[in-house]
């Protein structure tokens, strides 16, 4: 692609977020305007996406350390209690030969949230940088971070699951631990950040 | 590729008056492009980026109801009937989905118990409840009321729906409690399986831009 390859920005045209139409945007002072078609308010790019990407994904990477250091469920069983935590969910799966849940563990609780920080704060320096490298892998990058942040939330269906079912008085119970509860906010706080970043920066400044 | 300054002034010339309605630019790189008729049973993508534009469906609002239908009898089944029961030395629990949400709310972690409650609950009510307040009245040739504000509503609630996570997390739990205890699937676990399919199938079938071509017809 060349330089001047036409963009919406070019010609002073945002496209909507919320329903994709594209309207004309005044060169400066450019607030205020809403979607002709939806109502919504439109911005040729999302307003403040660097800082406010910069400030969610810091938060997540911050509530990542106790989500891991803090058990996720507290067992009680029969007057002996268990803690277990995330990685101790993982090694308790191997140790019981159910490989295939293990992986499937290890991947949504621990692959998915470090690869998610990891991607965005790449994305984050590369677009800071002026980078111009590879503008659509880059693009894809981000469209598989905004995708497979979801997933991580099993942990915390797994912990709710368990707390409800395992409901015997002084037999069992299962208490859901602070590592369950800093874990949902890193899920939220990723994807609150895959939400605000603005892939359209990275063709901007990549010159493409 | 190249394209001259005269094109993108013409194209600038146009965007002066209404916006010519197959003048896109990609939502994920701001190219500008000229999306043609998509025909129905393909899809567009940014030639760029990739990035998927539109992808049409054949029938695509019906069959979206169609699921929608579907979605809204089984998320009722699914959250008015115990979906494991649990049995350990000749004690029973039964658990439906609130009962859950409501133990994490009791034991203190009120932050989790509303993340649960959001994605599981109250998200992908908020899904079916606004596909099925858009699509009905689009299928009987009417516009209902409000129509951006509940697309709007809409787009926002559906990165929230997270039925099939569910799902993953309660094929992880049987086998956790498969060593301590005996579990019995209940009613409600196969109308989850259902309403994970559902409403899936619905988010994939529905195509927004024909909710607005029928919006910009009246």
């Amino acid at each position: 692609m060349s330089d001047s390859a036409p963009t919406g920005m070019s010609i002073s045209c945002a496209t909507c977020h919320e329903c994709g139409f594209l309207s004309r945007v005044p060169a400066r002072g450019a607030h205020g305007i809403v979607c002709a078609r939806c109502g919504s308010a439109v911005h040729l790019r999302k307003p403040n996406s660097l800082q406010r990407t910069w400030a969610l994904v810091l938060s997540a990477a911050l509530c990542y350390l106790p989500a891991n250091v803090f058990p996720v469920m507290v067992v009680t069983s029969l007057g002996q209690t268990q803690a277990d935590t995330i990685f101790s969910g993982v090694v308790y799966f191997l140790t019981h030969g159910m490989w295939p849940l293990a992986v499937i563990v290890f991947i949504a609780s621990v692959c998915v949230p470090v690869l998610k920080i990891v991607a965005l704060v790449s994305l984050l320096v590369s677009v800071q940088r002026g980078s111009s490298w590879r503008p659509a892998d880059r693009t894809r990058i981000y469209r598989m971070t905004e995708a497979i942040g979801r997933w991580s939330m099993t942990d915390i269906y797994v912990v709710t699951i368990l707390v409800a079912l395992v409901r015997l008085g002084n037999l069992a119970t299962i208490e859901a631990g602070m590592g369950a509860v800093f874990f949902s906010l890193v899920v939220v706080l990723t994807m609150l950040a895959a939400e605000s970043f603005d892939p359209r920066l990275i063709w901007d400044r990549s010159g493409a | 590729m190249k394209p001259p300054r005269a094109r993108v002034d013409r194209i600038a010339g146009r965007m002066r008056g209404v916006t010519p309605p197959k003048l896109l630019a990609c939502p994920d790189c701001d190219l500008l492009q000229q999306v043609g008729e998509v025909p129905i049973g393909t899809s567009a993508r940014c030639p760029r980026c990739r990035s998927l534009l539109r992808k049409r469906a054949p029938r695509a609002l019906e069959r979206t109801l169609a699921y929608t239908l579907t979605a809204a009898v089984l998320f009722v089944v699914a959250n008015s009937f115990p979906f494991l029961s649990f049995e350990m030395r000749g004690e029973e629990t039964q658990t439906a989905l609130m009962t859950g949400i409501i133990d994490l709310w009791n034991q203190g972690k009120e932050e989790l118990a509303t993340v649960v409650a959001f994605t599981i609950v109250i998200a992908p009510l908020a899904q079916i409840s606004l596909l099925l307040y858009l699509l009905v009245p689009l299928q009987m040739n009417r516009l209902p009321w409000y129509l951006p504000h509940a697309f709007r509503l809409l787009r926002r609630a559906q990165p929230w729906s997270m039925m099939e996570v569910f799902m993953i997390g309660i094929l992880v739990a049987i086998p956790k409690l498969m060593g301590m205890a005996s579990i019995i699937p209940g009613l409600a676990l196969w109308a989850f399986v259902g309403l994970m399919l559902v409403l899936s199938a619905a988010n994939a079938t529905f195509d927004p831009e024909s909710v607005w071509e029928r919006h910009a017809r009246r």
